[in-house]
């Protein structure tokens, strides 16, 4: 008989795994909110490196020393955890990357080149961060590929029969994200992956801002490729994840050439490729790094997503209250379904102010235009305020944050 | 006054405070002092790049010596202006170059203000210098 599963997040115990949260800015405890940049890192996670570099640090694939195997084993057991946290069919489907801009670029490359010829269509929303912008950009300039955009409403909301409209039969690929990084808004990836398939396009979902906040599962969503970084889920810089459908990996040509990515290397009768996922592995990877994100998806699963996320919305549903009662400040992103993202303005207040000052009370928000100025620009702004929420974040920091806020924006005014 | 003095005079200013809020506060009430800037100034000549806020500079040459004119759309960059012009304003080519930016350091500025901040200080004092050289040349 299973355990009844707890109904809410408890989230002093939450906050007990992460040191950070100890700290002190400028005299006034941290109250860290800029999570959508990149997430604070729980003990267990910290552990990890410690425990690498003391006991097992070596090289993997390789070696048949003790060492090696260890590190062999516990890199190819993330690789089994990234898995499941996708729900994709095999461990195969999944790549190791150094985040979702070099997955994106990966798929740019690999697949891109291989398939894609000049006058062929790739769909990108407005919404889209720059790391899936610009590689699609520097594609177009190389083989003449048309990029079109993915239009949003007046709420940041995806227009989805403008969508609908702009496939032809030239349009090969899809690629947006599932989590909008700058107003938080939930794409509906399914859907929008269903009328891909339609056209027989691909679609690629980068999922950046996804992982941390719902479960993600790749075979019901039908994702062609999904894209995560590791220091957004709880995890270290330097480690994130492809998923690919097998089929299509296979079919993928290398994008770099190194160790690890070989079957045979010869001078005289070529070199062979390594079969998937190594094939997209060159080199020795981070591998602490990736050991490590295995390590904060085990610990996100063991609090599990569904209660994270329901946190994070109360969170968000209390931020919001907050925040528009404040004279002069207007949410950007006002999507029905949105992620623990708040983007703002406030009139008479830049942005750039309130982040340097709100800073002087130990809060830490980001302000600028959040790696989306295609989308800031269409909303008449060149920079926001964006407050992010995570597990270990509560309501009475978000009163503090709010009461810091309006203090600044009396000194400024 | 040269422009060391008003350095002093400066930080002689902010040892009035105790804390940085204080002093932010003084910085943007001084640069809810500055001029007016014309916009006809506002070029891609007079934008200075690497701050979150929109900063323009101009400059002219009178009687030998610089005068800065600035504006920015926030208040702290406005401020760190009007910090600036007290500085260096109507200062000899040649002053300003011999000139350390000492206030720097010594008003904490560069603790608080560091580059990777990107808030133009360090962008618009690279201006006044850059500008001082090409004249003293």
């Amino acid at each position: 008989m299973t355990a009844l599963k707890e109904l809410t997040l408890d989230v002093v115990k939450v906050r007990a795994d992460f040191p950070i949260l100890e700290r002190k800015v400028h005299g006034y405890p941290l109250i860290y909110l800029d999570n959508a940049a990149t997430s604070q890192t729980p003990r267990q996670v910290i552990a990890t490196f410690d425990d690498y570099y003391r006991r097992y640090n070596a090289n993997i694939h390789r070696g048949l020393h003790t060492l090696a195997d260890e590190a062999t084993a516990a890199y190819e057991g993330t690789r089994e955890t990234v898995r499941a946290f996708l729900n994709a069919r095999e461990r195969r489907e999944i790549v190791f990357t150094r985040g979702t801009t070099e997955a994106i670029n990966l798929v740019a490359n690999a697949w891109g080149r291989a398939n894609l010829k000049a006058g062929d269509e790739v769909l990108v929303s407005l919404m889209e961060h720059h790391s899936n912008i610009v590689p699609w950009q520097l594609l177009a300039e190389q083989l003449g590929i048309v990029i079109k955009v993915i239009p949003v409403d007046e709420r940041g909301v995806l227009d989805l029969d403008a969508y609908r409209d702009l496939f032809t039969e030239r349009t090969r690929l899809v690629a947006v994200n599932h989590v909008s990084n700058a107003f938080g808004t939930i794409n509906p990836v399914k859907e929008l992956a269903g009328i891909a398939h339609a056209h027989d396009a691909l679609i690629l979902i980068d999922g950046a801002q996804a992982a941390p906040h719902e479960p993600i599962d790749v075979q019901d969503i039908d994702a062609d490729f999904y894209a995560f970084s590791g220091h957004k889920v709880y995890g270290p810089t330097g480690a994130g994840a492809l998923y690919g459908k097998a089929a299509l990996l296979e079919a993928m040509p290398p994008w770099q050439g190194g160790g690890e990515m070989i079957k045979t290397v010869s001078f005289d009768t070529g070199t062979s490729f390594a079969d998937i996922p190594h094939r997209f592995e060159a080199g020795t990877p981070a591998i602490a790094e990736v050991i490590a994100l295995g390590k904060a998806l085990e610990w996100v699963s063991g609090i599990g997503l569904e209660l994270i996320g329901g946190w994070e919305q109360q969170l968000l549903a209390h931020a919001t209250e907050r925040l528009v009662a404040v004279d002069g400040l207007r949410i950007l992103g006002t999507a029905p379904h949105k992620a623990g993202v708040i983007s703002f303005v406030v009139d008479g207040a830049h942005s750039q102010d309130i982040g340097l000052l709100i800073d002087q009370l130990g809060v830490a928000i980001r302000t600028g235009h959040h790696c989306a100025q295609p989308l800031l620009t269409h909303f008449g702004v060149d920079a926001t305020c964006r407050a992010s929420f995570a597990a270990y974040n509560t309501p009475e920091e978000i009163d503090i944050f709010v009461d810091a806020l309006e203090r600044v924006i009396g000194m400024v005014r | 006054m040269t422009a060391l003095d008003a350095q002093a005079e400066l930080v002689d200013e902010f040892e009035m405070f105790d804390n940085w809020m204080d002093r932010y506060q003084y910085i943007i009430d001084m640069g809810k002092q500055l001029p007016a800037f014309p916009d006809e100034w506002k070029s891609a000549e007079t934008k200075i790049e690497g701050c979150q806020s929109n900063v323009w500079m101009h400059h002219r040459l009178d009687g030998g010596r610089l005068h800065f004119d600035a504006i920015s759309d926030a208040a702290i960059v406005s401020g760190l202006i009007a910090v600036l012009m007290r500085i260096y304003n109507d200062r000899t080519p040649q002053e300003i170059v011999s000139t350390e930016p000492s206030f720097l350091e010594e008003l904490g500025l560069d603790k608080h203000l560091s580059p990777t901040r990107s808030n133009g200080l360090h962008a618009m004092l690279g201006r006044i210098y850059q500008v001082a050289e090409s004249q003293a040349a």
